[in-house]
């Protein structure tokens, strides 16, 4: 790549020595557009006062939040915001399983229909909006978090059915050319050769996912599915910013923490 | 010799889907317990008239017998009890990295046991002492609970040669065995193959691409070049020059 | 012929004791969090019936919709495209403070990097909540979020692609003594240009993606449409906004996509 920009080419075509030209106006275009099409308006001016008691707030945390004992206290909140992470991400996993073997592309090219089939049910699970999953899970089971771990169950499987595809198509087919050759049934193959080459990749992709999740589960009590996000959103619309700020410490803290803990997890097991 | 012979190809195709030509026309018989070593350039076809002994690959036309026994029709238990019979080695090792050398070691059995217990690692403690008895042979034994990518590349190969000998093998396929290892875990992996070979009275056929360890080892060479078969010969007729020709003409070509 | 003795496993091997705790470990924590978010099963199929009313309504679009929602659309592009290049012309020089072969100073590098840490550890819409507090409803306060989200992910992308160059030229010029800025505008940047724009390609999918929902929060574009449709049991409507969505995200990334190919 970078020896692409060395190579001089001895015959440039006018095309060829003029296309950057195109590229200029091309992108001049669309950033005129994005900037033209934007408005701008409706500023408040209370933003400088906002953000002055925000910046107040954040620096003077609400600390008798933390802990009350009452349940709703932060701590209890991000202890349920983890458990919604952890619980979703964990179905998602064992769900997106199957999916991956759908839409891996298999060795042989007949398969092109199946697997091109599973690629599109993933890219349309991941592209389906968080948000809109939880909001419709809230209709049918209620507000709280197990809408939440609906939610985050059912959106995961986009991402972690791709990655998990992905991997089996990558994965070293070696040994299980050794089983077959030893006379191993399919099923002997999947269990002594597949599971024990692919499951540590899973298993890593799990964690990422994890930590993911842990952040979609702190957002989605906005919409009232339960966990951190729903204290947040009330003391934001509230504006009781020292409640905000010590929220956002929590959460910042849990995230640090979890990425902190995860690489740990996956150093070791892999 | 007048046994009749272990392996015999008789007048065997293989046409790849895309059109290419793996194999052409070959015939020739292989008496039991001979030292076989197949030479030839990459791409010469050797791989392919090694899988298609024990139908890792499948012939387009033509017929192969083991033990007099057509093997073009096997299917499902009859298929998984002629693979029982043929070991298998290859050139990257083929272990299951993460397991233990002793899973890997008993995983050369699972054509003895039904799929549940397989996958329960039920295996059976005259199973175990017999894993414990192969690695003994390979000199191994004391890796027995080692994770198998512990290894170096010498003492994995060997391990997997430990995990073929799990079958019984009547007959060994190696697949470029030491072309990733270096001289001295050569000279041990294939030794071990030899003894093998000597001791048991298994038939072995080796693919190689190194002349000199072809030389020292071989009872007889054939040669590939473009999936046909353009030498064959027992090793004290076997000269020098023969193979050269066999390596230079396809070069030229 | 003696063979060495087969060795003999600790009781921690022998009884599987690693992934025994391993096992009771994930359980218990299972069983933790069902009880803590109350997960009942039996529930989401006693209420099935509403969730599939619900799904019916949503699979007879309301086409005729769709003209209503082309212009906030095509907002939340340009929000996410602006967002993406505040956000990436910014983390430019957090990158390259956090280059490791580029800046010696341990103190300097650790403090950037674990403000990018920082950064990184905000949720966007928690970010857009907050924004719309400041700035009130509007694209504004989606901008500033998806250039702060687009911050946070695009510095680390450039460091890690920094730290990867061929530090040859860059040595050289080194000798001869020229100055930071020189030698980052003449040996790192020609290394690592097609890179940068794949990864704010990449961004800008991610982008796209994000803005969609950052109107429910009521900063800006579709998402404002997605909160009424939902609020007024619309969903209908609801249905084409998820739909034009998806098209439109699928559009940038087929596009974005094609680009990288041919950079890379």
């Amino acid at each position: 790549m970078t020896t692409m920009t060395v190579m001089t080419k001895p015959h440039r075509t006018i095309w060829q020595r003029w296309n950057w030209l195109l590229w200029v106006v091309v992108i001049g275009a669309l950033y005129y557009w994005t900037i033209n099409g934007l408005k701008f308006t409706g500023l408040q001016e209370s933003a400088g006062a906002v953000s002055q008691s925000i910046v107040d707030g954040l620096v003077h945390p609400q600390w008798s939040y933390v802990y009350d004992g009452s349940g709703e206290d932060l701590l209890s909140l991000i202890l349920q915001t983890l458990a919604i992470a952890f619980l979703g991400t964990i179905v998602s996993a064992v769900i997106s399983v199957p999916f991956a073997f759908w839409a891996a592309r298999g060795t042989h090219e007949r398969f092109f229909l199946r697997s091109g089939s599973g690629k599109v049910v993933l890219t349309l699970i991941r592209t389906f909006p968080e948000i809109v999953l939880a909001i419709m899970f809230i209709k049918a089971v209620g507000p709280g978090s197990y809408a939440g771990v609906l939610a985050v169950s059912i959106h995961s499987i986009g991402m972690l059915g791709k990655l998990f595809s992905e991997a089996i198509e990558n994965m070293d087919r070696g040994s299980e050319e050794a089983i077959t050759s030893a006379g191993g049934r399919a099923g002997q193959v999947f269990a002594l050769a597949t599971v024990p080459t692919i499951m540590p990749e899973f298993f890593s992709y799990t964690l990422y996912r994890f930590e993911i999740a842990v952040r979609s589960a702190s957002i989605l009590g906005m919409v009232g599915a339960g966990g951190i996000g729903t204290p947040m959103i009330f003391a934001i619309q509230t504006r009781n910013w020292p409640k905000v700020g010590i929220i956002l410490l929590g959460i910042v803290v849990m995230v640090l923490l979890i990425d902190s803990l995860s690489e740990q997890l996956r150093k070791r097991l892999i | 010799m007048t046994q009749a012979p272990i392996i015999s190809f008789k007048g065997v195709n293989k046409i790849y889907n895309n059109g290419t030509v793996g194999l052409k026309d070959i015939s020739f018989d292989i008496p039991r317990g001979q030292f076989l070593v197949v030479v030839g350039l990459s791409g010469a076809g050797k791989s392919t008239l090694l899988r298609t002994i024990n139908r890792m690959h499948e012939i387009t036309s033509g017929e192969i017998t083991i033990e007099e026994e057509p093997i073009n029709d096997y299917k499902g238990q009859s298929l998984r009890l002629l693979r029982r019979k043929i070991g298998m080695i290859f050139q990257g090792f083929n272990l299951i990295n993460r397991s233990s050398v002793e899973r890997n070691v008993l995983s050369g059995r699972v054509s003895y046991y039904p799929t549940w217990k397989t996958i329960c690692g039920l295996f059976t403690k005259a199973d175990r002492e017999m894993a414990v008895r192969s690695l003994q042979r390979v000199n191994l034994a004391d890796k027995l609970y080692t994770r198998a990518d512990e290894l170096s590349g010498g003492q994995q190969q060997r391990v997997a040669i430990a995990r073929t000998l799990m079958q019984d093998p009547k007959i060994i396929l190696a697949d470029e065995p030491v072309a990733s290892l270096d001289p001295l875990t050569t000279a041990t992996v294939m030794d071990t193959l030899q003894r093998l070979n000597r001791e048991d009275g298994i038939t072995v056929i080796v693919n190689l691409h190194s002349v000199a360890l072809a030389r020292k080892y071989a009872d007889r060479i054939i040669g590939l070049r473009a999936g046909q078969l353009v030498y064959d010969q027992p090793i004290a007729a076997v000269t020098e020059a023969d193979l050269n020709r066999i390596y230079a003409e396809g070069e030229q070509v | 012929m003696t063979y060495p003795e087969t060795p003999r496993r600790s009781w921690v091997q022998r009884w599987h004791v690693k992934g025994i705790v391993g096992t009771v470990v994930l359980v218990v924590l299972l069983i933790a969090s069902s009880r803590m978010t109350g997960v009942d099963v039996g529930m989401f199929f006693s209420n099935f019936g509403q969730f599939m009313n619900l799904l019916v309504r949503m699979s007879s679009p309301a086409w005729d919709y769709t003209a209503v929602i082309i212009q906030p659309l095509l907002e939340t592009i340009q929000m996410a495209i602006l967002g993406t290049t505040i956000g990436a012309a910014l983390a430019i020089p957090f990158a390259v403070l956090s280059a490791s072969n580029l800046i010696h100073s341990r103190l300097l590098r650790g403090v950037t990097r674990l403000f990018l840490d920082l950064v990184r550890t905000l949720p966007d819409l928690l970010l857009a909540a907050i924004f719309v507090a400041i700035f009130g409803i509007g694209s504004t306060a989606g901008v500033v979020t998806l250039a702060i989200f687009s911050f946070g992910m695009v510095s680390k992308l450039f460091y890690e692609v920094i730290e990867t160059i061929d530090m040859g030229p860059l040595e050289a010029l080194e000798s001869v003594g020229a100055s930071k800025v020189t030698i980052i505008w003449y040996a790192v940047l020609p290394q690592i240009l097609n890179q940068f724009i794949s990864y704010f390609l990449y961004t800008l999918e991610i982008n796209v993606r994000a803005s969609t929902v950052l109107g429910y929060l009521g900063a800006g574009g579709i998402g404002v449409f997605l909160q009424r449709s939902l609020n007024e049991f619309n969903y209908s409507q609801t249905a084409v906004i998820i739909l034009a969505t998806l098209v439109v995200v699928l559009v940038i990334d087929g596009i974005s996509n094609h680009l990288r190919r041919v950079l890379l």
